[in-house]
């Protein structure tokens, strides 16, 4: 292995003694055929040194009870390397053979707000064989000296994996992008390799990126600390196998500074209580009947005509990249716009619209002058404290074509950088052309095939509230928040945030359907997650679009050309099915949007998935007209008008599905205030959601916004057969892939994490794209059956964050892996709740702000004043213009605001310590005890005890609450087998690999002392396999982050006793 | 176009209880998925066929994963593999461990050999259980009986503890241990009658009293073996017998309490000094291993069937025999009243259950 990336480093430097204590082990294979037993002994390695463990002869149950091992290392180590421990068997006549592995990552440790020991049983890995028995492990470190003296160094800086501020902190200022990769040649392909076993190889491998990942994360977190934050937020890391050409590990993250929220007394771990106040009766309000018309030819510079933009850049030649190159038309173009330092002249970004008002224009200067100093301001979460977000303009995404090549020297990737840089910058001037300063909810992605490399990135381009990326908004936000300027209203973030005359692509506007002050867009597509205020009618689903392409086998240049010609109608194509899907289901709005496109040999694969809503603020979605190229032919309008009737029988279904009933609609509505304060417009909307399905119908069809399709050719009525072909889930169940389902609160305890891989074989006759398509889409509507069908007994449950990856792994095999969580919910009182929701809104609220304290408390809750205050009839312009500090109306308006909350939050509190005393009888235990008993509630009857340790894709687990995050997981495996047959064929291979790594996400989570993993993914599976040699290898890499929750109830007792002293008062007074 | 691969991992591992029983019935993947959709289950979803033979191999692979674990349950709880909650734990063992009673009345009493695995074809045929639920079974019982014979300690609990199965499942274990050490002989067509309860209470009796267990519990093998000790005094009993004035009296004071109390007293009267030869005559010969074995089909025979031929009731064998017992105590030159209340103890019990109207 080439240890060129780690620098030699000067050895007198010595802050830190690891320790380490091997225990004993259990279940070891048998290594002796003879005895039927195992003479074993470990080795404990650090950096370059390494500690031995006496044999412990003929046991299968090894009780070493070693001494401590001391490791006296340096900083730079301690976050870089990994603790090995390997477990041997001794033989006297030929070399010992090893039983297998154990990686520990010790970064959790030096933390001080983590973990402090790290202890229990491990899984014995190998390569090869898979799990073999288990080690009790203890490892400590010990920091000597004050760590910031090393700058080499970034120990303290936390990492999450969690798209959001981690729930138990508080963001104090959100800082934004940070990004490194590191390079280096991968062992599988040196020459070393060809005389190495297998295994050495695999360990060589997994070794070094666990070294990459260390060194990274150390690099992030130095860069983190020259912002002047400590803390890591959405922190996404992967890894590109460019085979030949080398391996590159890249991470990208939002650097924050976070303050733990000292006492627990807050939130009940309620996902985004979205209330959905309604909105009034308002009529459609395109005034222009201008539709947009699909099918006609793609535009190619102007993108597609909705919120969305996106321009395959590609660049067939290898680095230096220059702009001039003519294949790289469209990124040549997007750098020439740029300049680094953005000025206002650039479409509409700094000007605000007529509409904007003063308001606007005040934040987003601030904003600007904020985000100005970035070179991308980006942010890679996904949900944010109310407030954050004051627009959405709509995605952004930007795709490149890169010929790989020999990564030369791995200490200067600058190759790869270039490369990121180029995308970034062009992310960057699309969502400038939206009018926003800001992109969130930002991701980056790569496919590979051979020797070309896609490049993705995409996001959603906003406007941020300026006040979190202010230094020393800390003192400002706590010591008066009367001096904030007004936040948004709650619809806010759907209104444009671009010039309404200059509008970077075609859409119709309509006044907000809840303030009636602003233009929204027909439809807004984004990759983030539904905005906590954000309200929506009935509930989402998840929607996808899948494409398949075929493309003629090539080399080098030209086949990189090709590909780069493919990507604009490949999202063009997916980006036409989401809207066609989205209307089908009387939808308006698409979050979470996640769109996918892999290479192969000899096809591309598009899948774009999000979840799709009605947005209360956003006009109801016309239907979809069918119309027929050749009118007069009689045959042909038959057909028309059966087809023209299924799509109408879907969209009454769909409404019926997701109980969308948004309120009638009246046509004086628009634009002019409402006189009703929203407690009673909300009443009229629950009584409306009774109303009569067949007026909304007819509002909804036939009219003048419907949307048309034209058919054309058999191609077109092919996609239109392919879009009803999606099945709705069945009753009971619901799926989508952001965190939580929109309209769903009650979540209930029950959780189910799971993994599925398919893989099919398409035969090589000669396929057509509408074949391909029909597989491929059959291939992910037959997943979500087997999920539906296996998760059967969850009902009523949700599939939650459905992560769906597709890869062309070999020349006709088509992968698809889903992660995702399934959750109960309570089905009742989900009918009820957002009724009551609305009538205890105030105490709702208190329980969301409590994550986001103080500047933020204020915030939220003038969040729910402002609406009422322009209701009232107060012109906005004037609410803005007289934002005099002074203003005694303001001032009234959020006291009233302030003791509201404060009334309510007292309320909360009663009724959390009134449940605190009836179950402190049993209870009563002091705090570690209570602690141990809901990591150990689980008891196994056997008399062994093996924490259960939950897993979620999500931020927060239903029913719990997180009191500590104890550090990243990051884990790299390699699975290989040469008995593939044996193992039960490539499924039980997989089948029982998938189950490895869980298992050993799990032993290092509760080793670390947790009970859940949160934010988990699984970010690589790659598989190999050959069955005639009956040979098979996997790659997978997961990441999550290890947490200790705690079951609300356990929580109200351990708060209470940490807070007794402060806190006593206040429960007195309550019981 | 085929599936190539197609896997289901949850964290929590999922099982379904239906084909987990189907899977332990020794049904191929293809039968399981014909046997599912008969049951109905896609009647209440809205699933196709491919959607079941899908589930099906996951589950399937997981069983088949587990079964490794299953072979010495107390792995499965402490096992990182599988995250399973624990009563899931114990349905899983449970299961296992489950036999037909069809089957384990083939092998009972047999030597838990190579050879008697061979026969297992046979006894598929013969009793419907598939050859692969009856291999599951029979290595089942050849585990516990390997297990078992090295350990100290009351047998049903170390079976308990040891396969942490429930205490009646543990009860018969410990009964098919019983017999397939000591080979009683049970396959006899004139011992078919029998099922497997009623030799499993048998064996419970002769554990709890006729081992050395239920004297000394500290010793091994001790509630497997008979107690040898035991076997020995019973040839006391022979004076019974053997001293006519002992059996002339023992059969007066029977006689004398069984008058006016039955209907069949003539035939207790006429039969008393055969059915009392029998008895004793069985306790003498418990020294042989041979006759140790022969033991059930002796009581049949020699005991059972000239009561029913003179058509006892069971209610009349239970006050012959309680007053039969009753009797010897108030014999004065009988002096081995302790053996023979062990002895008579089990007889009585052995036979009331073994006694089917």
């Amino acid at each position: 292995m080439v240890g060129k990336t780690w620098p030699i480093r000067s050895t007198e430097i010595m802050p830190g003694k690891l320790k380490a204590k091997i225990v004993a082990g259990r279940h070891l294979p048998v290594m002796d055929r003879a005895s039927d037993l195992t003479d074993a002994f470990v080795e404990v390695k650090f950096g370059t040194t390494t500690f031995k463990t006496d044999v412990y002869p003929k046991s299968l149950n090894p009780q070493w009870n070693s001494e401590w091992f001391k490791f006296e290392v340096d900083d730079e180590d301690l976050q870089d390397e990994p603790l090995q421990i390997t477990v041997l068997d001794h033989d006297t006549y030929s070399a010992n053979d090893a039983i297998g592995k154990v990686y520990i990552d010790i970064d959790p440790l030096l933390c001080t707000e983590a973990a402090s020991v790290i202890s229990g049983w491990f899984p014995i890995y190998d390569t090869i064989h898979g799990i073999r028995g288990e080690i009790n492990v203890l490892v400590k470190v010990e920091l000597f000296n004050d760590l910031n003296r090393f700058r080499q160094s970034s120990c303290g800086v936390k990492f999450f994996c969690t798209t959001s501020i981690p729930r138990s902190y508080r963001a104090v200022i959100v800082h934004g992008f940070v990004e490194e990769l590191v390079v280096n040649e991968d062992p599988e392909y040196q020459w070393i390799d060809r005389i190495r076993t297998p295994r050495a190889s695999n360990e060589a491998r997994q070794r070094l990126i666990s070294l990459m990942s260390g060194e990274l994360q150390r690099k992030i977190g130095l860069k983190v600390l020259e912002m002047g934050g400590n803390a890591v937020v959405g922190y996404l890391q992967c890894f590109d196998l460019e085979g030949e050409s080398g391996l590159v590990v890249r991470a990208i993250g939002t650097a924050c500074t976070l303050e733990k929220l000292s006492s627990g007394g807050g939130p009940i771990c309620c996902p985004h209580p979205n209330t959905a106040p309604a909105s009034n009766a308002c009529n459609s309000p395109s005034k222009d009947g201008k539709e947009p018309v699909f099918g006609e030819d793609l535009p190619l510079s102007s993108g597609p005509p909705t919120p969305f933009r996106s321009l395959p850049t590609s660049s067939s030649s290898p680095p230096p990249f220059s702009p001039s190159k003519p294949c790289s038309r469209q990124s040549s173009s997007s750098d020439t716009d740029l300049s680094l330092t953005p000025k206002t002249g650039m479409g509409s970004g700094g000007s605000a619209g007529k509409e904007a008002g003063p308001l606007k224009t005040l934040l987003r200067q601030q904003t600007q002058t904020a985000l100005e100093q970035r070179e991308f301001p980006f942010f890679t979460l996904t949900s944010f404290p109310p407030g954050f977000l004051v627009h959405v303009g709509g995605v952004v995404s930007a795709r490149s074509v890169k010929l790989l090549d020999r990564i030369h020297n791995p200490d200067e990737p600058e190759t790869r950088d270039a490369w990121w840089e180029e995308i970034r910058q062009e992310i960057k001037s699309h969502a400038k052309a939206l009018g926003c300063h800001a992109v969130v909810g930002y991701s980056e992605s790569t496919s590979i095939c051979e020797e070309v490399c896609i490049l993705s990135a995409s996001g959603t381009a906003a406007i941020l509230n300026p006040r979190y990326m202010r230094e020393g908004c800390l003192d400002f936000g706590s010591t008066d928040h009367r001096f904030e300027e007004p936040s948004p209203p709650a619809c806010g973030f759907c209104h444009i945030p671009y010039d309404e005359l200059n509008m970077p692509f075609p859409a119709q506007l309509a006044y907000c359907y809840q303030c009636r002050r602003q233009k929204v867009p027909d439809v807004l597509f984004t990759t983030i997650d539904l905005p906590p205020e954000g309200a929506v009618t009935g509930k989402g689903c998840l929607i996808q679009a899948r494409l398949c392409r075929l493309k003629k086998k090539a080399q080098g240049e030209v086949n990189a050309t090709a590909i780069s010609n493919l990507l604009p109608f490949m999202e063009y194509e997916l980006h036409t099915q989401l809207m066609n899907k989205l209307k089908l289901r009387s939808m308006n709005a698409l979050f979470g949007l996640r769109i996918q496109i892999s290479v192969g040999e000899n096809m591309l694969l598009g899948l774009a998935s999000a979840t799709g809503v009605y947005l209360t603020a956003l006009p109801a979605p016309g239907g979809i007209q069918i119309a027929g190229k050749t009118p007069g032919d009689l045959n042909n309008e038959q057909h028309i008008s059966t087809i023209q009737k299924r799509i109408n029988d879907t969209i009454a279904k769909s409404k019926e599905l997701y109980q969308i009933n948004p309120p009638e609609l009246t046509e004086e509505g628009v634009g002019s205030p409402i006189p009703e304060p929203r407690q009673r417009s909300r009443l009229f909307r629950s009584h409306s959601e009774s109303s009569d399905e067949l007026s909304e119908l007819d509002l909804s069809h036939g009219k003048k916004d419907a949307f048309v399709l034209e058919i054309d050719d058999t191609d077109a009525v092919e996609d239109i057969h392919s879009l009803l072909t999606d099945a709705s889930p069945p009753s009971g169940f619901y799926s989508c892939n952001t965190e939580t389902m929109p309209g769903i609160y009650n979540w209930t305890s029950g959780v189910q994490m799971f993994t599925s891989v398919r893989v099919l074989r398409l035969s090589n006759t000669n396929l057509t794209n509408q074949g391909l398509n029909k597989i491929f889409t059959d291939l992910c509507e037959n997943l979500l059956k087997s999920f539906y069908f296996k998760l059967r007994s969850m009902i009523p449950c949700c599939l939650c964050h459905l992560n769906f990856t597709v890869a062309v792994p070999e020349e006709e095999l088509v992968q698809v892996s889903v992660t995702a969580v399934a959750m109960t919910f309570d089905k009742d009182q989900n009918q009820e709740k957002p009724l009551e929701k609305s009538i205890i809104k105030g105490g709702s609220e208190t329980e969301e702000q409590l994550q986001f304290p103080l500047e933020l408390c204020a915030d939220s809750s003038s969040t729910s004043s402002q609406p009422s205050s322009k209701i009232s009839g107060v012109p906005e312009n004037t609410s803005v213009s007289t934002r005099d500090r002074c203003s005694t109306w303001l001032e009234l308006l959020r006291l009233k605001a302030h003791t509201i909350r404060r009334g309510s939050v007292k309320t909360s509190r009663r009724t959390q310590s009134l449940a605190h005393s009836v179950s402190s009888l049993e209870h009563c235990s002091p705090l570690p005890d209570a602690r141990s008993r809901s990591l150990r509630s689980s008891r196994s009857f056997g008399g062994s005890s093996v924490t259960t340790v939950k897993m979620t894709p999500l931020s927060f687990l239903p029913g719990t609450r997180i009191i500590k995050y104890l550090g990243i997981i990051n884990m790299f495996f390699i699975r290989e087998t040469t008995s593939l047959r044996e193992e039960g064929g490539v499924s039980g291979f997989l089948h029982s690999f998938i189950a490895e790594v869980f298992a050993m996400v799990r032993a290092h989570v509760a080793a670390l002392g947790g009970n859940a993993v949160v934010s988990y993914s699984m970010k690589d599976c790659v598989l190999m396999e050959n069955p005639n040699k009956n040979q098979a290898q996997c790659l997978i890499n997961v990441s999550g982050d290890a947490v200790i929750c705690v079951r609300e109830t356990d929580q109200e007792q351990m708060t209470s006793m940490m807070n007794s002293g402060q806190t006593c008062s206040t429960t007195d007074g309550a019981t | 176009m085929a599936v190539e691969l197609d896997v289901f991992v949850g964290n929590t591992t999922i099982m379904d209880e239906e084909v987990y029983q189907l899977w332990l019935d020794g049904y191929t993947v293809n039968d399981a998925v014909k046997a599912r959709m008969e049951g109905g289950v896609l009647d209440k979803t809205e699933a196709t066929a491919d959607v079941l033979l899908s589930d099906t191999m996951d589950q399937y692979r997981t069983f088949q994963m587990c079964e490794r674990l299953l072979h010495s349950p107390s792995k499965l709880a402490n096992q990182l593999l599988f995250q399973i909650p624990p009563h899931r734990q114990a349905m899983l063992i449970e299961r296992y461990y489950t036999f037909d009673d069809g089957f384990v009345r083939e092998v009972l009493g047999k030597k838990l050999s190579k050879g008697t695995k061979k026969d297992l074809d046979d006894i598929s045929a013969k009793t419907g259980v598939t050859l692969k639920s009856c291999r599951r079974q029979f290595d089942n019982f050849k585990r516990v009986f390997k297990v078992v014979e090295e350990l100290k300690g009351p047998l049903v609990e170390n079976i308990r503890q040891h396969f942490l199965l429930s205490d009646k499942l543990a009860r018969d274990y410990a009964a098919i241990v019983f017999f397939a050490n000591n080979r009683f002989e049970t396959g006899k067509k004139k011992l078919q009658y029998l099922n497997f309860q009623d030799f499993a209470f048998c064996a419970g009796q002769l554990i709890n009293n006729w081992t050395v267990g239920a004297i000394d519990n500290m010793v091994e093998d001790m509630d497997v073996d008979l107690d040898k000790e035991f076997l020995q005094e019973l040839k006391e009993l022979k004076v019974l017998i053997t001293d006519k004035d002992l059996l002339d009296q023992h059969k007066s004071l029977v006689c004398t309490a069984l008058r006016g109390k039955t209907k069949v007293f003539n035939e207790m009267e006429a039969n008393f000094k055969n059915l009392s030869r029998s008895l004793v005559n069985i306790a003498t010969k418990l020294t042989n291993t041979k006759d140790v074995r022969d033991f059930f089909i002796d009581l049949v025979e020699k005991f059972i069937e000239p009561c029913r031929s003179d058509r006892w009731a069971a209610a009349d064998v239970k006050l012959y025999l309680t007053h039969y017992t009753n009797s010897a105590h108030i014999l004065d030159t009988f002096k081995h009243q302790v053996v023979w209340d062990r002895y008579m103890g089990v007889i009585k019990s052995c036979i009331f259950k073994m006694y089917h109207d």
